[in-house]
C-alpha cells in the first residue's frame, strides 16, 4: 500500500472526481461527502509520502510498471512531498470550510462543481508529483481548464475575467510545452531526472538557453510574476469566494513549485544561477513585483482585490528568494510556499465567510464587524499578523530566512522591498482593522444606501461549519511558524541540492 | 556565574495571558475585576518569588522551543530583567485598583475588552523583561505594540483613530523598518542572538556596521520615545488615564528604554562601544531628548501632555545612564525605571484622579484644586519632587548616581545637562503644585470643600507617593539588583 502512495495521491482524487459526478447525478447531495473523502484520501496519502521520504529518501514510482523513458515516473523527493501536503490540506480546509456558501451558490450545480474542484486539485497534486517533463504540462492543463471553468462559474464579470485568464494561461501554458520541446529535440527525453543528466553537455547549445528562457517566461506567466500579472487580480477578485479560496493559495505557489523544479532538477543550478546570467535581474524584478504589488493592493478598498493584489507581491518575495541563488534564500522561498498558501487561504476564507454574511466585499462595509463576527475577525488579526510578518506567526519566519538569505547575496534592494512591503501590509490590514473596530453599525444607517448588501445590523457570526476550518487555520499559521526551524532543517534542506550554499 | 532552569519566568508571563478568558466570559464586573487582581497577585508572587535567586547572584533560565537552527523562544532572569518585572508586575496590582475606581467612576463602554488586552499587555512586558536573546524579546515587544493598540484607540473616536495610528506607524513601523534588518543583520554577522554580559558583535563587526546597527536599534525601539521618534507618546495620551499611567509611563515606555539597554549591553557590550567611541552619539541623541523634552513640557497646559513630555524627557535619562558606560552611570539609569516609574505613575493617577472627581483636563482649570482635593495634590506634590530629583524621594538616589556616573566618565557636559534638566522639570511641576495650594480665596476655581475621587482613585496614588519616598530611605531590592546588573555589564 505505502508502495503506492505517489500514485495514490493522483488516482483516488482522479477517480473519485468521476464518482462525484456520478453520485451528484444520483443525489446532489452525496457530491460533498464523496469531494471530501477522496481529498481526505489524497491528503493522508501525500503525509504518508512524506513520513516515507524522510524515513528512506526519494521515492521513485513508475506508472503502471513502465520503465521511462517509456512511462512516467514520479519521483518524490522532500520537496514534492512537502507540496504535496501544502496542496492537499488546502483543498481539504477549503473545501470544509466553503460547504455551507457553496450549497448557497451551486445549488443545482453541487454534481460539476464539486467535479471541478476535486479534477482541478488533481491536477495541482500530479503537477507536484510528476517527475516527467511532458505529463506535468498535461496535469498543469487540467488544472488551469478545470481553473477557468470554476472562475468562469462566478456572477457579473467572472466569465469575462476567466476569459482574460484562458488566453493568458494558455499562452503561458504553450510556452513551458514550447520550452519543453526544444529540451526534447536535443536530448531524447522527457524525464527530470535524465534531461538534468544529459543537458549538461549540451549547455553552449543555443536550443538549450532559448528553452531555458522560453519556460522560465511561460512559468513567470503562469505565476502572476509582475510584470505578467494584469490576468491575476480580475481572475481571483471576480471567481466566485469559495474558488477564490482555492485557486488563490494554490495555483501560484503551484506554479512558483515547479519553477523551483525546474530550474533546481532539469536545469540545475550550475546553469540557472551562473550560466545564465539572469539571477540579479530576477531578483530586480521581483523587488518592483514586491514593490508594485503592495502599492496597488494600497490603492484599491475592496478586500478580495486587495488580496490578489498582496498575492502579486507574494510572488515577489519566493521568486526573488528563489533567485538569490544560496540556500537561505532558497529555503525561504519554499517555506514561503508552504506560509504563503496557508496564510492566503486564511484570509481568502475569512474574507469568504465575511461576504457571505455582509453580503459586500467592500472594506468600507466592514464597520463593526469586531462585534458582530468576533471569531472571524480574531482570524484574521491573525492571518493579517503573518502577512505581515509578526513573530511568532509563519510569515515572520519565511520573512526572515529571505531577508537572511538576500543579506547574505548582498541584494540590499531585496532587503528593503521585504521591509517596506511589510510596512505597507501592516497599513492594509491595520486599515480594516480600524474600520471594523471604529465604526459602529448604527453609525452609518442612513448615511449612505445599504446598496446590494444585506441589512447591516442582521449580521452575525459565520457557521460554525466555517469557523471550525477557520480557527484549524489561524492555529497551522503558529504551528509553522514554532516548527519553521524544524521545517527547513529536516525538510527543505534535503531537499536543496548539496551544491548550493 | 549559576543558572537554574525553571519554568517559572513561562509562568509569570502566561498567567496573565491565561487569566484572559476568564476576565473576557465573566458575568458581572465584580467577577471580572477579581480574576484581574488574582492574575496581577499570581504575577507578581511568580516574580517575587524568584528575587531571592536573583539577588544571590543566580540566573534563572528556561527555554521553550527552538523555533530556528541555534535561536530559540527562551528566557533568562537576570538583574536587569527582574529590577523591571518587579516594578511592572507590583504596579499592575496598583494600577487595577485604580482602574476600577477610574473606568466605574466615569462609567467607561467596553471595560470587559479593556481589562483583557491590560492583561496581554502585561504579559508581553513582563516576557521582553526575561527574554533571552533579541528574537524573544522582539516577539513580546510586537505582542506589546499590538496589545496596547486597543487600549490606546479605547474611546473609539475620531482623535483615538488618528492617535491609534500614529501609534502604530510609529512602535510597529520603527520595529519592523529598523530593529528586524538590524536583527538580522546581527545574526548574519555573529550567528546569535543571545543577550551576553559582553556582547555579542565585539571582534564581529567594523566601526561603521556598529554605528549604523546602534543607530538602527537605538531609533528602532520606538517605544523608547527618542527624538524624533517621540510624537506618538503625547499622542497616545488620548487613552484612559489608566493606561496613561502604567502603560506609557511604565510598561510600554519601559519596554521600549529596557530593550535599547539590554542591546546596548548584551549585544554590543559597554566595552565594544567604548573602544569605538559610540558613546558620545548615543549621549547627544539622549540629552538632546531630555532637554527638548523638558522645554516642550514647559509649554503644555494639558496635564496629561505635560506629563508625557516630561516621561519622554525622563526616558533618556535611562538611555544616558546606559551611554555613560560607567557602573556608576549604568546603576543611575536602571534605578531610574524604578525610581521614575513610582514617581510618574503618581502623576498620571492624581491627573486621572483630577479628571474623574472634577472633569478638568488642563492646568489653567485647576487653580486651587488642592483645597478640594488636598490628597490628591499631595501625592502630585511628592510625584514631582521625584521626578525633578529632590529628596525626600527616590528620584533623587538615581539622579545622583547619574551625576557620579557623569562624573566617572569625566564628561562634565553631562552633569550640566543633568542639573539643568532637574531645574527645566521643578519649572513645569511646581507652578501646578504652586496654583493648586497657594492661590487666594477670590481665585479658586474650586471650593474649600474637601471632595476627592472615588476611594479606588486616591488610594493607589496614595500609595504610589508614600513608596516613591520610601525609596529614597529604602531602595531595595532595585538598587542592589542595578548595582548587580551594572557590575555584569560594564565588568567591574
Amino acid at each position: 500500500m505505502s508502495a503506492h502512495y505517489p500514485a495514490l495521491v493522483v488516482v483516488i482524487p482522479l477517480v473519485a472526481a468521476f464518482l462525484v459526478l456520478i453520485g451528484s447525478l444520483l443525489n446532489k447531495r452525496l457530491a460533498f461527502p464523496l469531494a471530501a473523502l477522496a481529498l481526505l484520501g489524497a491528503l493522508l496519502a501525500s503525509i504518508g509520502l512524506l513520513i516515507r521520504v524522510m524515513q528512506v529518501g526519494v521515492v521513485e514510482y513508475h506508472l503502471a510498471g513502465w520503465a521511462p523513458p517509456i512511462g512516467i515516473a514520479y519521483r518524490v523527493d522532500h520537496l514534492n512531498a512537502l507540496v504535496l501536503v501544502a496542496v492537499a490540506s488546502v483543498a481539504f480546509i477549503n473545501l470544509l470550510g466553503t460547504r455551507p456558501l457553496v450549497a448557497d451558490l451551486f445549488e443545482d450545480r453541487l454534481g460539476p462543481f464539486y467535479t471541478l474542484y476535486v479534477l482541478l486539485v488533481t491536477g495541482l497534486l500530479g503537477i507536484v508529483v510528476t517527475g516527467d517533463a511532458f505529463n506535468l504540462y498535461v496535469l498543469l492543463e487540467i488544472a488551469a481548464l478545470t481553473g477557468y471553468a470554476l472562475v468562469g462559474m462566478g456572477e457579473g464579470r467572472a466569465p469575462l475575467a476567466s476569459l482574460n485568464y484562458i488566453f493568458m494561461g494558455t499562452v503561458g501554458a504553450s510556452f513551458y510545452l514550447l520550452g519543453i520541446g526544444y529540451l526534447y529535440l536535443v536530448t531524447g527525453t522527457l524525464n527530470m531526472a535524465d534531461l538534468a543528466a544529459r543537458l549538461p553537455a549540451l549547455y553552449p547549445s543555443r536550443v538549450v538557453v532559448s528553452a531555458f528562457v522560453i519556460c522560465l517566461a511561460g512559468l513567470c506567466l503562469k505565476m502572476g510574476f509582475f510584470p505578467l500579472h494584469a490576468w491575476l487580480p480580475n481572475a481571483y477578485s471576480h471567481a466566485p469566494d469559495p474558488v477564490s479560496s482555492l485557486v488563490a493559495p494554490l495555483m501560484t505557489k503551484v506554479m512558483v513549485y515547479v519553477m523551483v523544479r525546474i530550474m533546481l532538477f532539469v536545469f540545475t543550478p550550475a546553469f540557472a544561477f551562473d550560466l545564465m546570467t539572469i539571477s540579479a535581474p530576477m531578483v530586480w524584478l521581483a523587488v518592483i513585483a514586491i514593490v508594485a504589488g503592495s502599492f496597488l493592493a494600497l490603492s484599491t478598498r475592496r478586500i478580495k482585490r486587495m488580496l490578489t493584489y498582496i498575492i502579486v507581491a507574494e510572488v515577489g518575495y519566493m521568486v526573488g528568494g528563489f533567485w538569490l541563488g544560496n540556500r537561505l534564500g532558497i529555503s525561504g522561498a519554499i517555506l514561503h510556499i508552504i506560509n504563503d498558501a496557508v496564510m492566503t487561504l486564511c484570509v481568502f476564507l475569512t474574507a469568504a465567510a465575511i461576504i457571505a454574511r455582509t453580503g459586500s466585499d467592500r472594506i468600507d462595509d466592514m464597520q463593526g464587524l469586531f462585534k458582530k463576527m468576533p471569531v472571524t475577525m480574531a482570524v484574521f488579526v491573525i492571518a493579517g499578523l503573518s502577512i505581515i510578518g509578526v513573530p511568532p506567526t509563519c510569515g515572520f519566519f519565511s520573512k526572515w530566512y529571505l531577508i537572511s538569505g538576500a543579506l547574505a547575496a548582498g541584494q540590499y534592494g531585496f532587503v528593503g522591498a521585504l521591509l517596506l512591503s511589510s510596512l505597507i501590509n501592516l497599513v492594509l490590514f491595520f486599515r480594516i482593522f480600524e474600520i471594523a473596530y471604529f465604526e459602529p453599525f448604527e453609525a452609518q444607517h442612513g448615511e449612505h444606501s445599504p446598496g446590494p448588501g444585506r441589512v447591516l445590523s442582521e449580521v452575525q457570526e459565520a457557521p460554525l461549519e466555517t469557523l471550525a476550518p477557520l480557527v484549524v487555520t489561524a492555529g497551522l499559521l503558529f504551528a509553522l511558524g514554532i516548527y519553521a526551524g524544524d521545517i527547513v532543517s529536516l525538510i527543505i534542506d534535503q531537499a536543496i541540492p548539496v551544491g548550493i550554499l | 556565574m549559576d543558572t537554574l532552569i525553571s519554568i517559572k519566568p513561562l509562568l509569570a508571563i502566561l498567567v496573565s495571558l491565561l487569566a484572559v478568558p476568564l476576565i473576557a466570559t465573566s458575568r458581572s464586573p465584580n467577577v471580572r475585576e477579581g480574576w484581574t487582581f488574582l492574575a496581577a497577585i499570581v504575577k507578581f508572587a511568580i516574580v517575587a518569588s524568584m528575587l531571592p535567586a536573583v539577588m544571590s547572584g543566580m540566573e534563572i533560565s528556561y527555554k521553550l522551543v527552538e523555533v530556528l537552527p541555534g535561536l530559540s523562544i527562551a528566557f533568562r532572569v537576570d538583574a536587569f530583567g527582574m529590577l523591571f518585572a518587579l516594578v511592572a508586575s507590583f504596579l499592575w496590582i496598583i494600577t487595577s485598583a485604580y482602574s476600577i475606581g477610574y473606568m466605574r467612576g466615569l462609567d467607561e463602554h467596553a471595560q470587559t475588552r479593556y481589562f483583557s488586552f491590560f492583561a496581554v499587555s502585561l504579559s508581553a512586558a513582563v516576557g521582553v523583561a526575561f527574554s533571552a536573546n533579541l528574537l524573544t524579546m522582539y516577539l513580546f515587544y510586537e505582542m506589546l505594540s499590538l496589545a496596547t493598540y486597543p487600549l490606546v484607540t479605547h474611546h473609539q473616536d475620531k482623535e483615538a483613530r488618528t492617535s491609534g495610528r500614529k501609534y502604530l506607524l510609529y512602535t510597529v513601523g520603527a520595529s519592523i523598518g529598523l530593529v528586524l534588518p538590524a536583527m538580522l543583520l546581527t545574526y548574519q554577522l555573529t550567528g546569535s542572538l543571545d543577550f551576553s554580559p559582553q556582547g555579542v558583535l565585539a571582534g564581529n563587526a567594523s566601526r561603521g556596521t556598529v554605528a549604523l546597527l546602534l543607530f538602527m536599534f537605538v531609533f528602532g525601539f520606538a517605544k523608547a520615545a527618542i527624538m524624533p521618534f517621540h510624537s506618538w507618546l503625547p499622542a497616545a495620551m488620548v487613552a484612559p488615564t489608566p493606561v496613561s499611567a502604567l502603560l506609557h509611563a511604565v510598561a510600554v515606555v519601559k519596554v521600549g528604554v529596557f530593550s535599547i539597554v539590554r542591546v546596548v549591553t548584551g549585544i554590543f557590550g559597554t566595552e565594544l562601544l567604548h573602544n569605538f567611541g559610540l558613546s558620545t552619539p548615543l549621549l547627544f541623541v539622549a540629552a538632546t531628548t531630555i532637554l527638548v523634552g523638558s522645554f516642550i513640557a514647559l509649554s503644555q497646559d494639558n496635564l496629561k501632555r505635560m506629563l508625557a513630555f516630561s516621561t519622554i524627557a525622563q526616558l533618556s535619562y535611562i538611555v544616558l545612564g546606559t551611554a555613560l558606560l560607567t557602573p556608576k552611570g549604568v546603576t543611575g539609569g536602571m534605578v531610574h525605571i524604578a525610581m521614575h516609574a513610582f514617581g510618574k505613575i503618581t502623576l498620571f493617577f492624581c491627573a486621572g484622579a483630577i479628571f474623574v472627581a472634577t472633569g478638568k483636563k488642563n492646568i489653567s482649570e485647576m487653580t486651587g484644586i488642592g483645597r478640594r482635593m488636598p490628597f490628591t495634590m499631595l501625592a502630585f506634590f511628592f510625584g514631582a519632587l521625584s521626578i525633578i530629583g529632590m529628596p525626600p524621594c527616590g528620584g533623587f538616589l538615581s539622579k545622583w548616581y547619574l551625576v557620579l556616573g557623569a562624573l566617572q566618565a569625566d564628561k562634565i557636559a553631562i552633569v550640566v545637562v543633568l542639573l539643568f534638566s532637574s531645574l527645566l522639570n521643578a519649572a513645569y511641576f511646581m507652578p501646578v503644585v504652586y496654583r493648586a495650594f497657594f492661590c487666594p480665596p477670590e481665585e479658586a476655581l474650586f471650593e474649600a470643600r474637601i471632595q476627592e475621587a472615588p476611594f479606588f482613585c486616591v488610594a493607589p496614588l496614595v500609595i504610589t507617593a508614600v513608596i516613591s519616598i520610601g525609596l529614597l530611605i529604602y531602595p531595595q531590592p532595585f538598587m542592589q539588583l542595578a548595582t548587580m546588573a551594572a557590575a555584569k555589564f560594564t565588568g567591574f
